[in-house]
């Protein structure tokens, strides 16, 4: 087994739900707050311990957005393309990520691990539209050029954390 | 903390808090919502706090610190419904509201303001040279009938012991002292409260549907997945007086006879899961939710479930097979969810905002409610008003007001003073609105009648540059992702219609195509399994029964009338203003553009891909999209 998964948070992260199979999507939930992901030991893990079938805990992994089966960037920017966004012009904000980064729809994290760009379809913050979230932090009232910054500040921040 | 064990303990608590309260002669609300928290409004509250200490003012953060004397209290409060204009202050008791504060303005609000009780007029909201000082006064609000969100924005969105100094869980108290579960349930036939969450079901006869099942076990559901994009009511309730919705909740369990309830709530929605799980913390420490409350037999408790990413959810088969930890499908209906509903056992399930309007009911009577709204659709309806409009934010009007209303004395008309063209209500289940229909009173049957619907209230106002087209195409494309797969006319039509929509934007289409999609839509609204398919082709439909000219200019001539769509964009370079330098042959990507140095150049349409590097280049300004 690979060292990705630390097993006995796995099994804290179980006994909070007193290994109960109801609140798989809970468990997964947790899980991914703690890797980013869901690293693939989780679900023989996860199945064995909860009694059920592993393509049942596949089943419900992939069924809800959510979930993610690959490794996510560390900063993971949401863009929104709800309603509300996509008539205030939210695809040219979206795109001016992708290019900066150098993604697109096919490949939405970049090498370095350090971004991802998704979609949502909608935060709520219509009133701030466009809108995107970095991890959990809401930005509103966005441009191509204000993204842009914000990239700019994000990997300035990480030059210096390295340095 | 001790818990409450009698009705006489709830109402002295209740009162000291009331005293306590009245005791801060400054409130400083910070509006602390998801909006304002994006513009900054956290360190607002820092600043403040920080500012006071320092000048050495006595200022209250919690109702539980009592105070000899006059205080002033310092508050983080939920959603204003003005985000656009956040970070929202609100200062009482005069009523002033301060619209995008910083850090640095703190200061002269502390001295001006709270010390001096003299309005900022530099902070006030101002539209067309007049200024508003108070909130009352601003027509955003004046025009409004705040009162499931009365409390948003005024009292501390994290404290219990401000709901009940403003009165909450006191109806909880006359249900469980005063009242038996029938008499809720007259008092909620009275008011005819329907649904909000869309369909507009009258919400007694759903509780009186489980209240008759026989089975012991019965739940009260709260459907929190407020998927529909552009609507955000319940975030808001949910965010800023998440406390209401447990006592709606709370009524309906003791209407029914159920003692566990689930908050399903959108994962999109963070700041709400941790309001809320903060107030079911309180509610329980107090004795106002768990086992024998306040000392009755009447026991319930409450469990928040985080969505995981799926629309399909907010159906309620699916919702309901979503907590029991399965794949969010929903399933054939009989059996209800009345019926059998969460594990199989009868089940209330209500959105946000139609428990939040149960406490209100039950305290001032179903008669009071009636008198609001029209005869079919009591009460208020609030709207998240998004789009391009000036005013975006949330709302709260009576039911039966008219588009025209809520879209110019509101939202105070359109953004930047373009023309009108168009609502989407009800989100991707929903129609659109036009000009003919502004002075139509909305209610769920009038919508309904005009191919719209109210939906969970999302109002998406777009004006003469949206191509209608485009926004079909849009809200296919979500309903297609959105689709969970189920049954075939949603996950085979859904996708059928977008790839004809978007052919159409593409400028492919053909004539028979929109007869084509007609067929579609009907087959599908009448054969798919839920409401998420049934309703998918709504703005299809409406689109082109409003829009047709657009989509024909769309296929016949091969031509986007608002210069929307991408692909039916021609970009020429004009042989009068264009100097031959070449500049832009060396800027396309796609070697789409020829010429000679000195003559006009000109573009190759079959190899243009429309990215416009050209145009930024262009010295003469001589290219242009046409």
């Amino acid at each position: 087994m690979s060292q990705v998964c630390d097993y006995r948070k796995l099994d804290e992260i179980l006994e909070k739900h007193r290994y109960d199979s109801a609140s798989i999507i809970a468990i997964l939930q947790e899980t991914q707050e703690e890797y980013h992901y869901l690293p693939r030991e989780a679900f023989d893990y996860y199945a064995q311990k909860l009694k059920m079938p592993i393509a049942k805990v596949f089943s419900i992994a992939t069924f809800y957005e959510n979930f993610s089966l690959e490794p996510k960037g560390k900063y993971v920017i949401k863009v929104c393309d709800g309603t509300a966004c996509h008539v205030r012009k939210s695809i040219p904000v979206l795109e001016r990520l992708r290019k900066e980064l150098g993604l697109s729809e096919g490949k939405v994290t970049t090498d370095d691990q350090l971004f991802t760009v998704e979609i949502v379809s909608c935060l709520g913050a219509c009133g701030l539209a466009p809108a995107i979230t970095v991890n959990e932090k809401v930005i509103g009232l966005l441009t191509p050029d204000k993204a842009a910054e914000i990239l700019a500040e994000l990997k300035e921040g990480e030059s210096h954390a390295k340095a | 903390m001790q818990k409450l064990k009698s009705q006489q303990e709830l109402q002295a608590k209740s009162l000291f808090y009331k005293e306590t309260l009245a005791k801060q002669k400054v409130k400083i609300l910070v509006c602390a919502g998801t909006a304002c928290v994006a513009s900054g409004a956290l360190a607002i509250y820092d600043t403040f706090l920080k500012l006071l200490q320092e000048k050495d003012i006595d200022c209250q953060l919690t109702l539980d610190d009592e105070k000899e004397k006059e205080s002033i209290g310092l508050k983080r409060s939920g959603c204003h419904g003005f985000c656009e204009m956040g970070p929202l202050v609100r200062i009482e008791p005069w009523g002033y509201l301060y619209v995008k504060v910083k850090p640095e303005d703190c200061e002269e609000i502390v001295d001006v303001t709270v010390l001096g009780g003299r309005c900022l007029d530099r902070l006030t909201y101002q539209t067309e040279g007049k200024a508003y000082k108070t909130q009352e006064d601003i027509p955003f609000y004046k025009r409004q009938h705040r009162l499931v969100l009365q409390n948003c924005g005024h009292i501390d969105a994290n404290s219990l012991d401000e709901y009940l100094a403003f009165g909450g869980y006191r109806t909880l108290e006359k249900a469980l002292f005063e009242m038996t579960p029938e008499d809720v349930l007259k008092e909620m036939d009275i008011a005819n409260l329907r649904g909000r969450g869309g369909g507009g079901f009258p919400t007694a006869r759903k509780w009186r549907q489980v209240r008759r099942q026989t089975a012991e076990k019965k739940y009260v559901v709260c459907n929190g997945d407020e998927g529909d994009p552009g609507a955000f009511m319940d975030r808001s309730i949910m965010e800023s007086d998440p406390h209401r919705l447990l006592e709606g909740m709370m009524l309906a369990a003791y209407a029914v006879g159920s003692d566990e309830g689930y908050i399903y709530v959108r994962a999109e929605y963070p700041l709400a899961v941790t309001r809320l799980n903060r107030a079911i913390k309180q509610a329980e420490e107090m004795g106002i939710l768990g086992d024998n409350i306040l000392g009755t037999d009447f026991s319930f408790k409450i469990h928040i479930n985080r969505g995981a990413g799926a629309f399909v959810c907010g159906e309620g088969s699916a919702l309901t097979a979503s907590i029991e930890g399965k794949r969010g499908f929903p399933r054939v209906k009989p059996p209800r969810t009345v019926e059998q509903g969460l594990f199989d056992k009868p089940t209330v399930l209500n959105n946000v905002e139609t428990f939040a309007n149960v406490p209100m009911i039950i305290e001032k009577g179903g008669q009071w409610f009636r008198s609001i709204g029209t005869d079919n659709s009591p009460g208020t309806k609030a709207f998240a008003l998004t789009g391009n409009i000036a005013n975006t934010g949330l709302i709260e009007v009576p039911m039966g007001i008219t588009l025209r209303e809520i879209i110019y004395d509101i939202g105070g008309g359109m953004r930047g003073g373009a023309e009108f063209k168009a609502v989407q209500i009800g989100g991707p289940s929903g129609g659109c609105l036009t000009r003919e229909h502004l002075d139509l009173p909305l209610d769920f049957d009038n919508l309904q009648s005009a191919g719209a619907m109210i939906g969970s209230g999302g109002l998406v106002v777009m004006d003469e540059h949206t191509c209608m087209v485009e926004v079909a195409r849009f809200f296919m494309g979500f309903t297609q992702n959105e689709s969970c797969g189920k049954c075939i006319p949603c996950r085979e039509g859904t996708k059928r219609m977008l790839e004809i929509l978007e052919r159409i934007v593409a400028g492919q289409g053909e004539l028979a195509d929109m007869d084509l999609l007609l067929e579609l839509a009907d087959t599908v609204s009448s054969a798919a399994l839920c409401g998420l398919g049934k309703t998918a082709p709504s703005p299809i439909l409406s689109t082109i029964k409003y829009f047709r000219d657009e989509y024909e200019a769309h296929i016949v001539d091969k031509k986007c009338p608002t210069k929307n769509c991408q692909k039916l964009k021609m970009i020429v370079i004009d042989p009068q203003l264009c100097k031959g330098c070449s500049k832009c042959t060396r800027v396309c990507p796609v070697s789409a553009i020829s010429g000679k140095i000195k003559d006009p150049y000109v573009i190759d349409q079959t190899k243009c891909i429309k990215c416009g590097a050209c145009i930024e280049t262009c010295p003469f300004g001589a290219i242009k999209e046409d």
